[in-house]
């Protein structure tokens, strides 16, 4: 029997399309906008202004408080300007123009492709590292990263986990990474242990990706103290939560982070950053996106600058379809729809997903059958349609102590839901009600 | 921008399952218990069925058309799927025009006053049939032999009935048990009963196919037979001549058919397992307790009932394991 | 037989008077002093519990009412100043008048002033919209169409023009309870003083973006020129986040304002024709639609709840 999590959790068609295509370079794009704020936390404050003459790996924004993250420059070239630009959520956002010129990059970053292993820091030294690099979470979530590395006073983390579940449908940057940066992945990981000072590791793997789980297992096995666990299929068992859950049996108590029960979670693509940013002295400015979707001529993984256009990628890609109805930053589950192709990759971006038209557009909505699907498929235990109701009828108290801020959005209800209701999108909407009415209630 | 790109919240992919589906599916795992009851009853299960089905959709579209004024939801399957459910638990013999006042009471009555799919407590087609119980007594209890048709007239009561009469003439257990059939022909379906009642075999079949297509979850029928199996054993093994064995209540009396199509009917079922089991453990209890000691020699449909009428109560107060419920285990807490 | 009777009626007789004398002590221990101008005020009240006072409903207002013993921040915007001053009478003091108010909704981004850039394909929710993403157009601060404000209407006076795709008010029935202007997450929704005949000129934008971006997502935005604030000779016009605002409590309907805005922004409504003079200066003065008998078509709400 494989590892996962006992309850709720779902299987969507797994459509990996991009899974056996090495990952490419893309091309340096002519011009770049690089938002400031592209993490969780306070943005960070731009230091650069138009005309300045940037190198790749020039600080460009710093990070302005402990949650929050320092930005780098992707490219070299001018500052075209400092000003507002698209974003996903159609709002505009804060950032840096810069126009391309060259590639120089910051002497200090070690360009050469070969493994560096040996390790003669101490925690504190990797920690500044790693804060300085502004790395953030790379799954999506854009958690900055040195903030989960230092556990609040009194807390203490036991194990480190590696997620490289990668559970969302098409997404693939994870898997490619695991293949082709197996090495530079261990040496990140021990990094991490040191910095966390904990001395067992786990690399959590879905069993769908086999090879992946293979080339991990021998590079393990050298290291008594990491290990590798293959585990069942079944979304979402990249949420944190989950994972722990799934890898150690551990279960983080309602309303607490993972490192109440002694984990830390980081994902493949941040444990890759790490290492580049601790031995190669490389700052968080480029990262691994699938390019994906059934109609795309070639769904493909690309190591991209932040701050290049999405429609670059596309056009990398093989273009935009004839038939796309929708563009969605992220995977199918919890990705985001954009219709403006014009916005960056940012660090958050772990795949541009493209879906025609006929997968676009939901379908009719029925009345709830009280199937009880939602209660069943829900990771955190949840009623779904209660919460739904609730949300609808505005009733936030009821929803607060049904523990609608549990849900993690994972968007297994709606998925699920035979009579398509849009249980998540209720939900959603009773979380920021709910989070304003707790927040209200502090003094 | 000639075109424009769609904007939805995420999650961007459905499973594909509809209510449709279901419904349909739920129709098609009745198949084999209406292939055996046409076999044992002949053409009169084919009209009963078919009345039952057309004036259940019938009634529901006058209605939506009508008297809500909304746009006819005939083609989701729900009306049709009352209708063989109806028709299941009538006898074959059953005049139309009395089918057509149940399809009436469970459509007109049980579902669209309430709001229609999805918001009815109470089982349509079991409301309409307790409805035709009480009003149409001689009728509604007065089966065809079962292999018997052609000829006319020939009628016979269920085993449970024969059991119950049999019990208050002071006769013992195991004297009525004897001329009954075999549990084995009772498992089969060789027996009288209202249509789709009889064949626990044909039910199974359809129950487990519901199973494997995930349709229905294993927690109610299950809670259902082994509360019942348990609680019939009990007084059986206490006195066996005064009460018959668990297995001769499983398989007669449409325990099967209210085990794994009327109780798991997904409306007026709760809403987690550890509340659907409650809810099983109910029906088989107040099952045997209906047998043993009311007036009626079957209770199925009274225990379901009633346990539709808790099912607000068991959503509310039985709720699923939170995720994260849990005492901090490390030692950081 | 007569005695079984007799004993009956005697016996429930005495449970009778037994359980009145508990239930008069029980009530005397216990009884709770309520000031009876409490139930005297409800009952001056409309009774509709809209919520437009700010409190949970028009007891919890009558008991502020008298608790208070003045009505300086109490207002019953639904009953206004003729309710009042029955509340003012029974409490024995003088109640001051307020301006009855109407509701205003501040957008004019209709289909053809204001071009759909994507396609919404979720529950027709304001809310749920707005907190996905900044809208179906090109301007972030306008009307999502989704019609949070006629569901959140408990009178009735508020409905979608399924022409414009934007929210009317029906002024006959507007009480200023303001509902509508909660629910609105773009708070698009104002209340203005009323005027006689209904007249009112207003900004019908809320686009606080410069003016070149405001005017390429919608025909109809305000620039933020200031031409308006030049023209008014009653500091009724404030421009503020490249955004013009007009004081209804300063206005005094002169429709100066009106003529030299270019992009038509400022509305003018319910008053006569201009004079010929006036009327040579090109300007299209968007008519108010007549009264729209076509509600927001019902059926994709009624599949949602």
């Amino acid at each position: 029997m494989l590892k996962t999590f006992k309850i709720g959790g779902v299987h969507p068609a797994e459509n990996k399309l991009s899974a056996s295509k090495a990952i490419e370079v893309l091309t340096l794009p002519k011009t770049v906008f690089i938002p400031v704020g592209q993490h969780i936390g306070a943005p960070a404050e731009a230091i650069v202004k138009k005309g300045d003459k940037l190198m790749v790996g020039q600080l460009i924004a710093k990070s302005s408080g402990f949650v929050s993250a320092n930005i780098h420059s992707s490219v070299s070239g001018t500052v075209k300007k400092v000003e507002t630009g698209p974003d996903t959520s159609g709002y505009p956002k804060m950032g840096i123009y810069i126009d391309v010129e060259d590639d120089i990059w910051d002497e200090q970053i070690d360009r050469s492709a070969e493994l560096k292993s040996e390790i003669n820091l101490d925690s504190a030294a990797i920690l500044a590292k790693i804060q300085n690099a502004g790395i953030v979470g790379l799954g999506g979530a854009t958690f900055p990263t040195h903030v989960k590395l230092m556990p609040p006073k009194g807390m203490k983390a036991e194990v480190l986990l590696i997620n490289g579940v990668e559970c969302e449908p098409y997404l693939t940057s994870d898997h490619r990474m695991m293949l082709e940066h197996g090495e530079e992945l261990i040496v990140g990981v021990k990094l991490l242990m040191l910095a966390l000072n904990v001395d067992k590791a786990t690399i959590g793997i879905e069993n769908n990706k086999q090879d992946a789980i293979a080339k991990m297992s021998g590079l393990v096995a050298g290291h008594k103290n990491i290990s590798v666990v293959p585990l069942k299929v079944k979304y979402p068992q990249g949420g944190e939560k989950q994972l722990i859950k799934a890898v150690t049996g551990r279960e983080v108590p309602s309303g607490a982070l993972p490192i109440s029960v002694g984990a830390v979670v980081t994902n493949i693509a941040t444990t890759y950053a790490v290492y580049e940013a601790v031995q190669k002295n490389k700052p968080l400015f480029e990262r691994v996106v699938t390019v994906t979707g059934k109609t795309v001529k070639n769904p493909s993984n690309f190591k991209v600058r932040i701050g290049t256009t999405v429609s670059e990628l596309i056009e990398a890609a093989g273009g935009l379809p004839e038939n796309c109805g929708k563009i969605i930053n992220g995977g199918p589950m919890m990705g985001k729809a954009f219709a403006n192709t014009e916005i960056p990759v940012t660090k958050g971006t772990s795949g541009i997903l493209i879906m025609p038209e006929k997968e676009a557009k939901r379908s009719e909505t029925m009345p709830c059958i009280r199937c009880s699907r939602c209660v069943s498929v829900c990771p955190m235990g949840l009623e779904p349609f209660l919460l739904m109701t609730l949300s609808e009828k505005q009733m936030w108290e009821g929803a607060e102590n049904e523990k609608v801020m549990d849900c993690i959005e994972c968007g297994s209800c709606s998925y699920t839901c035979p009579a398509n209701r849009p249980l998540l999108d209720f939900i959603r909407l009773g979380k920021v009600k709910v989070g304003a009415l707790i927040r209200s209630r502090k003094p | 921008m000639s075109k424009l790109f769609t904007i939805s919240p995420s999650p961007h992919v459905h499973s594909g399952d509809s209510v449709n589906k279901i419904m349909y599916g739920v129709l098609l795992a009745l198949l084999p218990a209406f292939i055996w009851s046409v076999m044992m009853f002949g053409l009169d299960s084919v009209r009963v069925t078919l009345i039952a089905v057309a004036a259940c959709v019938g009634f529901e579209l006058l209605i939506q058309k009508f008297i809500l004024k909304v746009k006819p939801q005939i083609a989701d399957g729900s009306a049709a799927l009352t209708g063989v459910l109806l028709a299941f638990n009538v006898p074959s013999s059953v005049p139309s025009w009395m089918l057509i006042v149940g399809a009436l009471v469970a459509i007109g009555i049980a579902k669209m006053p309430f709001g229609g799919l999805g918001n009815n407590p109470f089982n349509p087609a079991l409301v309409g049939r307790v409805f035709m119980l009480i009003s149409f007594p001689v009728n509604m209890t007065s089966w065809p032999v079962a292999g018997s048709f052609g000829v006319d007239a020939v009628t016979a009561a269920t085993p449970l009935a024969l059991l119950k009469e049999g019990i208050k003439s002071g006769q013992p257990v195991v004297e009525i048990l004897k001329g009954l059939p075999a549990n084995m022909d009772l498992f089969l379906g060789n027996m009288g009963g209202s249509l789709g009642e009889i064949s626990a075999l044909a039910l199974l079949l359809g129950g487990v196919f519901m199973l494997i297509r995930k349709i229905i979850t294993w927690h109610i029928p299950v809670s259902v037979m082994v509360s019942a199996a348990i609680f019939s054993g009990i007084f059986w093994l206490i006195d066996p001549s005064k009460f018959a064995d668990p297995i001769f209540h499983l398989v007669t009396g449409g325990l099967m058919l209210g085990a794994f199509f009327m109780a798991t009917d997904m409306v007026t079922s709760p809403m987690n397992p550890k509340a659907q089991i409650i809810f099983g453990a109910g029906i088989g209890i107040l099952t045997i307790l209906i047998r043993f000691w009311g007036a009626y020699p079957e209770g199925v449909s009274f225990a379901i009932l009633i346990m539709n009428a808790l099912v607000p109560l068991l959503n509310r107060y039985v709720k699923p394991k939170r995720f994260g419920e849990v005492k901090i285990q490390s030692t950081n807490g | 037989m007569t005695t079984i009777i007799l004993y009956t009626v005697l016996t429930l007789s005495i449970i009778g008077v037994l359980s009145a004398i508990i239930l008069y002590f029980v009530a005397q221990k216990f009884k709770v002093y309520e000031d009876p101008r409490i139930g005297q005020v409800e009952t001056a009240l409309p009774g509709a519990n809209c919520g437009g006072c700010g409190f949970a409903g028009c007891r919890a207002f009558a008991e502020a009412c008298v608790s208070k013993g003045e009505l300086a921040d109490l207002f019953c915007p639904v009953g206004g100043n003729d309710t009042m001053g029955g509340v003012a009478d029974i409490l024995g003091i003088v109640a001051e008048k307020k301006d009855p108010r109407v509701a205003v909704v501040r957008c004019n981004g209709t289909c053809e002033h204001r071009p759909k850039t994507n396609f919404f394909d979720g529950p027709v929710s304001c809310a749920i919209a707005s907190t996905l993403y900044s809208g179906d157009t090109g301007c972030q601060y306008g009307c999502l169409g989704c019609g949070d404000c006629v569901v959140a209407c408990d009178f009735d006076a508020i409905h979608m023009n399924p022409v414009t795709g934007l929210p009317e008010v029906d002024d006959e029935k507007c009480v200023a309870c303001g509902a509508c202007v909660k629910a609105c997450p773009k708070t698009l929704i104002e209340l203005r003083k009323k005027r006689p005949k209904d007249r009112k000129i207003y900004v019908s934008c809320r686009n606080q973006d410069k003016g070149g971006v405001a005017r390429k997502s919608c025909a109809v935005a305000c620039i933020g020129c200031s031409k308006c604030e030049k023209e008014c000779k009653f500091d009724a016009i404030t421009i503020a986040n490249n955004l013009a605002f007009i004081d209804s409590d300063k206005c005094t309907l002169c429709r100066k304002c009106v003529s030299v805005c270019p992009t038509n922004a400022i509305i003018e409504y319910n008053f006569p024709p201009r004079k010929v003079a006036v009327a040579e200066q090109p300007v299209s003065v968007p008519e108010k639609p007549k009264e729209v008998t076509v509600p927001i078509s019902s059926e994709p709400k009624s599949s949602e709840l």
